[in-house]
């Protein structure tokens, strides 16, 4: 892992259809490090990496994002992707009649047989059987995620952005997923992991809490794991805006004067605090 | 240059591979203009051509239980700028049979030529029949292609077709294809076409689906771009039980290119399912996002994209 910032977000802000998507968010990524990036589902994860990566309709209305020390508004995709930044979707497009072989060769700078064959053979998929295989509905959603994974891998870009890399895997896959993603690291690539599911950030040598369009803690990850474990599943935000106990699926809410969530919401860290007080803005 | 080769030449800018037309291991038919330059057989195909005043009426037979490892190679076209060439064309592939035809229509120096293409096709039972018809019409646009074809699929049948024009400009395209497929019998036609200036395409796919448990896909893929005009019309009817259809179309339109989709389902009997969609619109935002986060230009994303729904 390298000391040195690769990637710095400050201020982030960005509004959509009249709601706060992203607040103030403010994150660091070392070069080479494994950041996770945790939160519920709808806290703005995958928004935050779409403004990162430059996609349409997540311009950012203010703040900053530095790659390498090089300010990233204004600048394209593609030219972010140059600089080595690369995203993961979350559900990966599918591009009819594109074959695999296209698809990982397109983000190399130098085409290598080996490398896409080791991309493939990386996330569990035998090179041979999907090589010419076409990007295309007749992929199951887990082969076409690890595709997405291997065209990454492929890639060997300066800053992967997985969303969700578990998401459709088979859960014996998941020890593959980390492994990959320790291989990344270990050739120079830093990766922020994205996900709600706390047990992916064992392996991450740093971790973020995000939670309503900010991200609330960055420690280590048992410190950010404990924050999500204890005040996230059930969220303190959605206990505290309960007027009554309620069931809603698995989980019990409870009233925030009378259950215990509402203790730890008043115990919470400095930085919880101040993104409730966000929250609520 | 003799015809052949002038033809053989065509035939290459149209994809196909001349050294094949020589080959006697492969079955062949040439024809320039009305003009029949070349018809090899093999065990187990037949030709009869007849030259027409505008074009050559040919009957092309399938032995039953015929097996090709090699497709019968067809070229058809026209070299001169100006011209008619009608082709009147019957296939009979006899009961399970097995074979592939690979037809290439060129029109390179087309400035005003019109080719009209009406072929019957009779998939025997068990039979399957591969039709593959690529088109390169040169770079003017001044070419009119009416290709028609009335095809019936015999119990257990197959006939499975695609219908290429991506190189050169379309021009006028009217293309009507209709197939009766009986029991168990299947049909899967795609038609990928490529249109700019002022391009003028139209499909009309029919399947109907007449046995039971019949299948049939209709699926076409068109790329329009500048004035270019795309319109297509596919009709799947379900009239027998356990029938499955379905219609699928796609056309990526940019500049001031228009699109239109017209899925048509009829369904006679209950137990038949015929479904259908279509997507209409620019490049798909997130496939090209995708691939411009992997380094390409948009210029090259949209040209990737493109690409790949026309290759299928």
């Amino acid at each position: 892992m390298n000391g040195a910032p690769l990637l710095t977000v400050e201020g982030l802000t960005l509004r959509r259809a009249n709601r706060d998507i992203l607040r103030d968010v403010k994150l660091e990524i070392r070069g080479g490090e494994m950041h996770g990036l945790l939160g519920l589902n709808g806290s703005g994860k995958s928004s935050l990496a779409y403004a990162l990566m430059g996609c349409a309709g997540y311009v950012p209305d203010a703040g900053l994002v530095r790659f390498d020390s090089r300010d990233l508004s204004g600048l394209t995709i593609t030219e972010r992707a140059r600089l080595g930044l690369t995203l993961a979707w979350q559900e990966p497009a599918r591009i009819e009649g594109l074959t695999v072989e296209r698809y990982l060769a397109a983000g190399m700078r130098e085409r290598r047989e080996d490398r896409m064959q080791a991309a493939l053979e990386a996330v569990g998929l035998h090179p041979a059987r999907y090589i010419r295989r076409k990007l295309d509905s007749r992929l199951s959603g887990g082969e076409r995620k690890r595709i997405e994974l291997a065209a990454v891998y492929a890639m060997q870009p300066r800053l992967a952005m997985l969303d969700e890399p578990d998401s459709g895997i088979d859960v014996l896959s998941l020890a593959d997923i980390t492994t990959l993603i320790r291989r990344m690291t270990s050739e120079g690539t830093a990766v922020l992991v994205i996900t709600h599911r706390d047990e992916l950030t064992e392996a991450c040598d740093v971790a973020s809490l995000m939670c309503e369009g900010t991200i609330t803690v960055s420690d280590e990850p048992q410190v950010v794991r404990d924050h999500y474990r204890q005040r996230c599943r059930p969220c303190d935000i959605l206990l505290a805006r309960q007027g009554s106990d309620r069931v809603t699926g698995l989980i019990t809410i409870r009233n925030a004067d009378e259950g215990p969530g509402a203790t730890e919401t008043q115990q919470g860290s400095a930085g919880w605090r101040s993104s409730e007080k966000e929250g609520r803005a | 240059m003799s015809d052949f080769e002038a033809m053989a030449t065509a035939y290459a800018q149209a994809g196909g591979d001349p050294g094949i037309l020589a080959s006697p291991a492969v079955a062949t038919m040439v024809v320039s203009g009305n003009r029949v330059l070349a018809a090899r057989t093999v065990p187990g195909i037949e030709f009869e051509a007849e030259e027409l005043a505008q074009g050559v009426k040919a009957t092309i037979r399938v032995l039953p239980r015929t097996r090709l490892a090699t497709p019968v190679h067809l070229c058809f076209g026209l070299l001169p700028e100006r011209g008619v060439q009608q082709i009147v064309a019957a296939y009979e592939i006899g009961e399970y049979a097995n074979v592939a035809f690979l037809a290439h229509c060129t029109f390179p120096n087309a400035v005003q030529v019109r080719h009209v293409m009406e072929a019957t096709m009779h998939v025997c039972q068990g039979a399957v029949l591969r039709y593959t018809e690529a088109h390169f019409h040169g770079p003017t646009g001044g070419v009119e292609v009416l290709p028609t074809a009335r095809v019936t699929v015999d119990p257990g049948g197959q006939f499975l077709t695609t219908f290429t024009l991506t190189k050169g400009r379309a021009g006028t395209v009217a293309l009507d294809y209709s197939v009766d497929v009986g029991e168990q019998g299947v049909a899967d036609l795609a038609t990928r076409i490529m249109g700019f200036g002022q391009d003028r395409i139209k499909v009309a796919e029919t399947i109907r689906l007449n046995g039971t448990a019949a299948r049939g896909i209709a699926k076409a893929r068109l790329a329009l771009a500048d004035e270019a005009r795309g319109e297509v019309i596919g009709t799947t009817e379900g009239n027998a039980p356990e029938a499955r259809g379905h219609i699928d179309c796609i056309e990526i339109v940019r500049d001031r290119a228009v699109g239109h989709a017209i899925p048509i389902v009829r369904v006679s009997d209950p137990r038949a399912q015929v479904t259908h969609e279509a997507a209409i619109g620019t490049v798909n935002r997130k496939e090209l996002e995708t691939l411009m986060a992997r380094g390409l230009d948009e210029r090259a994303a949209v040209d990737t994209i493109v690409k790949g729904l026309l290759a299928g």
